[in-house]
């Protein structure tokens, strides 16, 4: 059985921000962000035509600066929120002002500063219907502008890492990561207005500071897990209290988690010390599984929605591997088929012998990137295709090969 | 009667095979055998049967029986010369003749004997007839003998009954006043206390005097006697009651008692509950000295105690007792007394023997200390030798197998602490070998974690391999007592066989080499992933080790072991190829373990340095960063530790001045196109294209791969972690032209002290290009240094 070789898109830039549009269910369609310090950057609206193997391209300005995280509202297809960095050469000093003056001097007698802000943004009402009637050309020379909806600034905070939206909720709610705090968003009046309902601080020693986090999809939402350097914490939105933590989850530092969608505590992580790591959050002393397949630092780490057991996992060593990870998913593990053998009869019987049991497994390994892969999104609309971005601002789709589907299909 | 004489013959037939039977009884000379023979062959046919055909047909030969005197005379005539032919004839006339000869001789010889037989049958006939009469003489003078004895006999008659009823009457008389003297007589023996004879002299008369018991003599008599015997048994049975008798007293006593006819059973059950009683002292005595008394004896002196206390006294009990109650079955008992009382000495020997042996195992169990080996051994010998003897006694006593089990078990148990013993010595050795390697880094002033020079590391690993296996061959010393040919037990089954291949080979020095992989392994899963406890120097002290157990040692112990045991595999064994394969993948994993540790430390290093850093205002460069500096030393620190335990390895070659040579490429030929093209706007695909097409023809580099057993691999190891780290750093970072400038200089100084200990120096060159290719792109002023500039600068520094 052929697989379908992989659709390849190049951006001109370098990028590391890749989001599925989360509210979009019948078209395939990511958003990638780009990171250009000398141009305006873009967000590109990356359409796949799954008949045609064919990619449609819509281009949309973000001149704040370059997107280091990108996150698409569960509920509404046309707004997003981004994490970007600015440089602030002279305006930046109204705000350095009021906090000291020295360093509002100092800042004067130098040039710039970068700060890390986060926005929720909307996309043009038009940007669909205004790429169909105006030739390609033209919307990549003049691509329209994001709307600012509001900041997610907060004077008190420091630089924002990233922004979670509340999964399956009606985009109400946001979650930020700034250093050290995880801020909760109330989003008002058609998201133009943000008010921050509760924050969850992390004290401890040191310059402790949030690399990552995930909004659990379990327990009506009212969970978050945070990674800071080798530990992944977990925290109750309903009390803003922590309820557990996992120490040294792994090595080195932990690069990026995701809930398991079906089974409320199961929890994947990855980090530079090459690995990926199941967790019960239940029992934090151990991992209930480690793989080692990457031979560089993990950056990512996806659950497939409807599937649980295909893990897909992007690393700096160029590589994506898809896993099938039969023992920790929801699906009975060896027990299904069975079941429904018994029921079929004897038109079953032959192709018994085709199906062994499925066993932990990388499924493949994806080496169409040449620089470190960043970030990999399942499609939200199609449970078998993804998505994954490298830094020299290559987006691979692929999708699932066609053999293991049937196999977990039938 | 089918046969045609071919030789016509002068005497006949008959008279010659006559003289053939003849001569066959006489020891005839060889020529007369010779002769014999030749008949015999002439004949030969005749005297087999009729019906044998003559096998050679031949008509030439002139011994055959088809001879025919025409074909062979024919035959000769056309075959022989003239001169032959009077050869053959001369030599046949003097055969014919010295036949002729020799039948004559014999006819004579045998014609003169009939003649002298008939002669002495005729005399024979004389003799007879005159014995006959004398014969008729005899038999007259036989009747006349008959009947004079018989009347003789017949006047003694009355005189030899009167004698013999007189001598009835004296043996009667002899015994009454046996009888009558018998109640005093047993009362002087009561009083000598010379019971024996009492009761002899007892046992002989009781029978009669039972018989006449109606006669009031009699009767009073036998009531004395019965008195005075009621007395003695009395007395025999104080006497068995009494604990102080000695063993033969006390067996004494029982035979006496048994004469008596005192019930078997009872007394059985007494003597073994006396001697039962005795023992169990004898064993509480033993019991005493089981440890914890503040000063416990010796095993050995334990078991000789147990031995010659308890075995030999257990052993004369059973002696005395089935010389009483099973070989002398006394008489008149029933006759399944024997086999009761058997059984009941079985019972009572497996009771006493199962004490002891628990005693004994407690012993052997509180027996820890590992040092002296040989008094055990001796002990266990001593102990199984002393119950071959209880087997001799007791052929089907089950005592003697479980003494042996006790020793079987002694002996792997002793093997398991064996086993315990070189494993706490293998840590202890590792805990030393730490402090080793962790004194000199206190000495070294700011030496950082394990990166201390470590000149002693090869010393170390050589004490270190030569500590552990002098162990072993302690240890195989020791364990190879128990297989000495003086050890009595040592040419059981078990410990020709499955002792040494099960036992040793397999629980003691595979178990161990599997321990010291294991452990191994343990250093590399530590849970913190850090380095943490283990240093970096004893990974690599253990991955050599465990290379050298993989390519020497492990085999070299085997055969050791085998040779010293002479094992022969009844039962499947690991085979060296797994246990060397399991080493080796020991080494792998520590050595990449390693390589993980080191490149972490200086990735730690280099992410600090970049991630604290303000690179957007920082001022223009003047030096390299002493960060750089760090890793430069501690590369090469870690380099010349490596160096000591590991060949060099194969690099590429390179040129005479690589770091000139790559340096141009880097940073003078490529980075120009390559910001030129950033700058228009119209092309900003170009940007990545040149390193894209670099990407295209290098090789995909596995950063935390496996490494090979070489310094080189090593170390290229360490720089590509520590290389990629640098450059996931910098494209987290953005850089102001100072910052990309100063980065500019610190790879141009990695550029120049690292390229040696790489193996192919176009991987640090295309890595460090990379970095700053990165940086580039991060910076929002990207105006990069004069190279010249940064020449000087890395050249001051």
């Amino acid at each position: 059985m052929e697989d379908d070789a992989p659709v390849i898109y190049g951006l001109e830039f370098q990028a590391r921000a890749l989001t599925a549009q989360t509210a979009e269910t019948d078209a395939i369609r990511f958003l990638v962000g780009t990171q250009s310090l000398k141009f305006d950057n873009q967000i590109h609206i990356i359409d796949f035509d799954d008949e045609n193997n064919i990619i449609n391209k819509n281009v949309l300005l973000h001149q704040a600066g370059e997107i280091w995280n990108i996150g698409a509202s569960p509920a509404d297809k046309a707004v997003l929120t981004t994490c970007y960095n600015k440089n602030i050469a002279t305006c930046a000093l109204c705000v350095c002002v009021c906090v000291c003056v020295c360093v509002c001097v100092c800042a004067a007698a130098c040039d710039s500063r970068v700060v890390s802000c986060a926005s929720v943004w909307r996309m043009p009402c038009d940007w669909e219907t205004g790429s169909s009637h105006e030739s390609p050309d033209d919307s990549a020379h003049n691509p329209q502008t994001l709307e600012l909806l509001c900041h997610l600034n907060d004077s008190a905070h420091g630089n924002a890492s990233s922004v979670l939206w509340e999964p399956m909720g009606d985009g109400k709610r946001v979650i930020s990561l700034v250093d050290n705090h995880a801020l909760l968003w109330d989003l008002q009046e058609s998201s133009t207005q943000a008010t921050v309902s509760s924050t969850v601080t992390l004290e401890g020693k040191g310059q402790l500071k949030f690399t990552v986090g995930k909004w659990s999809p379990h327990h009506n939402c009212s969970q978050l897990a945070t990674a800071n350097d080798t530990a992944i914490r977990g925290w109750d939105l309903r009390t803003m209290s922590q309820i557990y933590c996992i120490e040294n989850a792994h090595g080195q530092l932990v690069r990026d988690l995701d809930f398991n969608p079906n089974r409320q505590y199961y929890l994947a992580s990855c980090g530079d010390d090459c690995k990926v790591r199941f967790w019960d959050v239940r029992n934090v002393q151990e991992p209930v599984k480690s793989l080692e397949e990457h031979s560089h630092w993990v950056w990512s780490v996806r659950y497939n929605h409807s599937h649980d057991q295909l893990v897909l996992t992007a690393s700096s060593d160029s590589r994506l591997i898809l896993s099938n990870m039969v023992s920790i998913s929801s699906e009975p593990f060896g027990q299904l088929v069975d079941d429904e053998e018994l029921s079929d009869g004897e038109d079953a019987q032959p192709s018994d012998k085709v199906k062994e049991p499925l066993t932990d497994s990388v499924v493949s390994t994806y080496e169409e990137h040449e620089d470190s892969v960043y970030a990999a999104e399942w499609s939200t609309a199609d449970p078998w295709l993804f998505a994954s971005l490298s830094y020299d601002g290559r987006l691979v789709i692929n999708r699932v090969p066609r053999a293991l589907k049937y196999r977990i299909l039938l | 009667p089918h046969l045609t004489d071919p030789c016509p013959n002068p005497w006949g037939l008959r008279s010659c095979r006559m003289d053939v039977e003849v001569e066959t009884t006489e020891a005839g000379a060889s020529r007369k055998r010779r002769v014999h023979g030749m008949l015999k062959m002439y004949y030969g046919m005749n005297e087999e049967g009729k019906a044998d055909q003559p096998d050679s047909a031949d008509p030439c030969d002139i011994n055959g029986q088809n001879f025919d005197p025409d074909v062979y005379l024919n035959k000769l005539r056309r075959e022989c010369s003239l001169g032959e032919l009077m050869d053959q004839e001369g030599c046949m006339v003097k055969q014919i003749r010295s036949l002729d000869s020799d039948m004559q001789t014999l006819v004579y010889e045998n014609y003169n004997k009939f003649i002298s037989a008939t002669d002495t049958i005729r005399k024979m006939k004389n003799d007879f007839k005159k014995m006959e009469d004398e014969m008729d003489c005899l038999t007259t003078n036989m009747a006349a003998i008959t009947e004079f004895s018989a009347s003789i006999s017949g006047t003694l008659q009355d005189q030899h009954t009167q004698i013999t009823k007189l001598s009835g009457v004296h043996s009667l008389l002899r015994k009454l006043q046996f009888l009558f003297e018998l109640p005093a007589r047993l009362n002087k023996c009561v009083e000598l206390q010379a019971y024996g004879q009492a009761v002899s002299a007892h046992g002989r008369a009781r029978c009669v005097l039972q018989q006449y018991s109606h006669l009031p003599s009699f009767r009073g008599i036998q009531d004395d006697c019965l008195l005075i015997m009621d007395g003695l048994r009395l007395q025999l049975r104080q006497r068995f009651r009494d604990g102080g008798s000695s063993a033969k007293d006390l067996s004494e006593c029982v035979e006496l008692l048994l004469q008596l006819d005192e019930p078997a059973e009872e007394l059985c059950d007494k003597f073994l509950n006396h001697a039962g009683a005795r023992l169990h002292l004898d064993l509480t005595g033993l019991e005493a000295e089981i440890p914890p008394p503040p000063a416990p004896t010796d095993i050995l002196e334990f078991m000789d105690r147990g031995c010659n206390e308890f075995v030999s006294s257990l052993c004369l009990v059973v002696t005395s007792y089935q010389e009483l109650f099973v070989s002398h079955a006394p008489a008149g008992a029933p006759g399944d007394v024997p086999r009761m009382a058997s059984a009941k000495l079985q019972v009572f020997v497996d009771e006493l023997a199962g004490r002891y042996f628990s005693i004994v195992e407690r012993r052997i169990q509180g027996e820890r200390g590992v040092g002296d080996n040989s008094l055990l051994v001796r002990a266990l010998d001593r102990f199984h030798r002393r119950l071959q003897a209880v087997s001799k006694l007791l052929p089907g006593s089950t005592v003697p197998a479980r003494g042996t089990q006790i020793v079987v078990r002694a002996a792997t148990e002793r093997v398991q602490r064996y086993l315990e013993a070189l494993k706490s010595f293998y840590l202890d050795t590792l805990t030393d070998v730490r402090q080793a390697l962790a004194a000199p880094r206190l000495s070294v002033a700011g030496g950082p974690g394990g990166l201390t020079p470590g000149g002693g590391l090869p010393d170390l690993l050589a004490s270190l391999s030569a500590s552990i296996l002098n162990q072993i061959k302690a240890v195989l010393a020791s364990v190879h007592l128990f297989t000495a040919k003086d050890i009595t037990f040592s040419n059981k089954p078990y410990f020709k066989g499955e002792f040494c291949s099960r036992g040793v080979r397999e629980d003691l020095v595979v178990s161990f080499i599997q321990f010291i992989c294991q452990s191994s392994r343990g250093f590399c899963d530590s849970p913190g992933d850090k380095g943490g406890a283990t240093p970096p120097a004893l990974l690599l002290l253990l991955s050599r080790l465990c290379l050298d157990y993989e390519t020497s040692t492990i085999s070299y112990i085997l055969t050791l072991t085998d040779e010293q045991f002479l094992v022969q595999h009844h039962s499947p064994v690991t085979p060296v190829t797994v246990l060397c394969a399991e080493a080796r993948e020991a080494a792998q994993r520590l050595l990449n373990h390693y390589v993980k540790v080191q490149g972490l430390i200086i990735s730690q290093m280099l992410r600090k340095s970049v991630e604290t850093r303000d690179w957007v205002n920082t001022i223009e460069p003047r030096n390299v960063r002493a960060v750089m500096k760090r890793v430069v030393e501690d590369t090469t620190s870690i380099d010349g530790q490596v160096g000591l335990l590991y060949e060099e390895g194969v690099r590429k070659a390179h040129s005479s001045d690589s770091s000139k040579r790559t340096f141009s490429v880097y940073s003078s030929s490529r980075p120009q196109p390559r910001y030129a093209a950033s700058y228009t706007p119209s092309a900003p695909m170009d940007t990545n294209l040149l390193s894209n097409i670099h990407k295209l023809f290098s090789e995909r580099i596995d950063i935390f791969s496996s490494v090979e057993f070489n310094k080189v691999s090593v170390m290229t190891g360490i720089i590509k972690i520590s290389l990629k780290t640098f450059l996931e750093c910098v494209r987290l970072r953005t850089f102001g032209r100072f910052g990309l400038q100063q980065v500019q200089v610190d790879c141009h100084y990695l550029q120049m002290y690292l390229w040696r200990f790489v193996s192919d120096e176009n991987l640090a060159h295309f890595l460090l290009d990379e970095i700053v290719g990165s940086t580039a792109h991060r910076c929002l002023d990207p105006a990069p240094m004069e190279q010249s500039v940064i020449e000087v600068i890395c050249e001051r520094g």
